[in-house]
């Protein structure tokens, strides 16, 4: 008896089992949890994705830590600190999202520390007024938020949980961040004055971060076949800049673009032309701060080091005190 | 097979955090976090994952310690509840228009 062979014709000859099982959930859009099969491009892409956007939050505390001693009132320096607490609490889960992928804490954070990983540009942006207290609310959050919604969706099961965690709390970050706008608005002309020369300020750097036009953006296109991202950048800043404008005129600020106008056609609001070249100089760590944050995290790693190692020297005695125990309780029956 | 985040390079291990959101309610899973030891991972759990009072009670579990059923298996392990829809009380048409029941 001869024993031949049939090739299996109902597959694709060039692709095996579990790709196909892959490209069957994300067809579905079901969600891909952490011990499936997964391509090594998908599982690099959303490594890089997710640490990025954990680096953001954890840099992101600094320029509004800088105002929690110097806030206005008791009430401010409260919402301040939870917000700040609120931004640690996302950069963690964001970690640990990533995490589930393989990739380590200690790396990602010895990778930002480094200057080799990347993080938003917005955060190398200094916040030398408390009205940019508002605008960071107000603008940056508020682009986050219209990132981040669609990404609760995300193909990768961990990432979209925590993404549904974070946009729950970012809400809080806008409002309160609009209403301090809102009463600067309503005081006096210098307040006024602060309130606008901040917005002029955030303003653009705001729509940077969606990221480069679709045009320019390499990754674009295989993060949304994989349905990790749901909407293209430049369709996600027209949705921002469409919800703000009728909340800027609500604030009574003027947004900084002698371009803006609405178009009948499409019934969208038709921004001027944004300048890439300050968005590539920033990322390229040529900001006006991106020296300063990174410094500032690598100190804070460098003087935690003690804590960190003494609180794991001590989990360590006390595990074999425990088993010491154990053993001399057994031996003593 | 290796817990994620349970490698030798991170000092600290990984903890699995469980929420109970109100009494009456089961624990959930809601994410996971590192602590030197069990102590410390209960209060990290309680700041990290309720500062808006989502829950009366939390669980923090190793990571190390979860054993899970093979992904690879994932068809042939749950094969058989499939084909005995008999289980779920749809199956049972007959008794339609027939009140509660």
């Amino acid at each position: 008896m001869t024993n031949t062979i049939t090739p299996d014709t109902s597959a694709t000859a060039d692709i095996s089992v579990e790709e196909q099982q892959f490209n069957d959930l994300i067809e579905a859009d079901s969600r891909i949890e952490p011990r499936d099969w997964m391509p090594e491009g998908y599982r690099k892409s959303l490594v890089r994705q997710i640490s990025q956007h954990a680096h953001s939050e954890i840099i992101g505390m600094q320029p509004e830590s800088n105002w929690i001693t110097r806030a206005p009132s008791l009430k401010r320096k409260a919402i301040l600190m939870a917000k700040v607490q609120d931004e640690a609490g996302h950069g963690l889960y964001l970690y640990s999202a990533a995490q589930t992928l393989g990739a380590t804490r200690d790396d990602m954070t010895d990778a930002l520390i480094a200057g080799k990983a990347r993080y938003s540009s917005i955060f190398n942006y200094p916040t030398p007024t408390w009205a940019d207290m508002g605008s960071i609310g107000w603008l940056v959050d508020g682009a986050a938020i219209c990132n981040q919604v669609p990404l609760c969706r995300a193909s990768y099961g961990p990432y979209g949980r925590a993404m549904v965690r974070i946009c729950k709390e970012e809400s809080f970050h806008q409002r309160q961040g609009f209403e301090i706008l809102l009463e600067l608005m309503a005081g006096t002309q210098e307040q006024r004055q602060m309130a606008q020369e901040s917005v002029d300020r955030w303003y653009w750097p705001a729509l940077m971060m969606f990221g480069p036009p679709d045009d320019d953006s390499p990754n674009s296109a295989q993060s949304m076949a994989w349905k990790i991202k749901r909407h293209s950048n430049d369709e996600l800043r027209q949705r921002f800049v469409n919800m703000l404008v009728p909340q800027a005129a609500v604030l009574g600020v003027t947004l900084p673009d002698p371009d803006l106008h609405f178009n009948e056609q499409t019934q969208q609001w038709d921004l001027g032309e944004i300048d890439w070249t300050e968005f590539h100089e920033v990322l390229a760590g040529r900001g006006p701060n991106n020296a300063q944050r990174l410094q500032r995290r690598r100190d804070a790693h460098e003087d935690g080091a003690w804590v960190r190692d003494a609180a794991a020297a001590y989990a360590i005695k006390q595990t074999a005190r425990k088993q010491f125990a154990r053993t001399a309780e057994m031996a003593s029956k | 097979m290796t817990t994620p985040g349970d490698s030798a390079s991170e000092i600290w291990p990984l903890w699995e955090v469980f929420v109970r959101s109100n009494r009456g309610l089961s624990h959930v899973h809601v994410g996971s976090l590192h602590a030197p030891d069990e102590t410390l991972a209960v209060r990290n759990a309680r700041d990290l994952y309720t500062r808006r009072s989502e829950g009366v009670s939390v669980w923090v579990v190793p990571a190390a310690a979860i054993t899970t059923s093979d992904p690879d298996a994932k068809g042939a392990f749950f094969e058989s509840s499939a084909g005995k829809n008999y289980r779920h009380a749809s199956y049972y048409s007959k008794s339609e228009g027939v009140k509660h029941l």
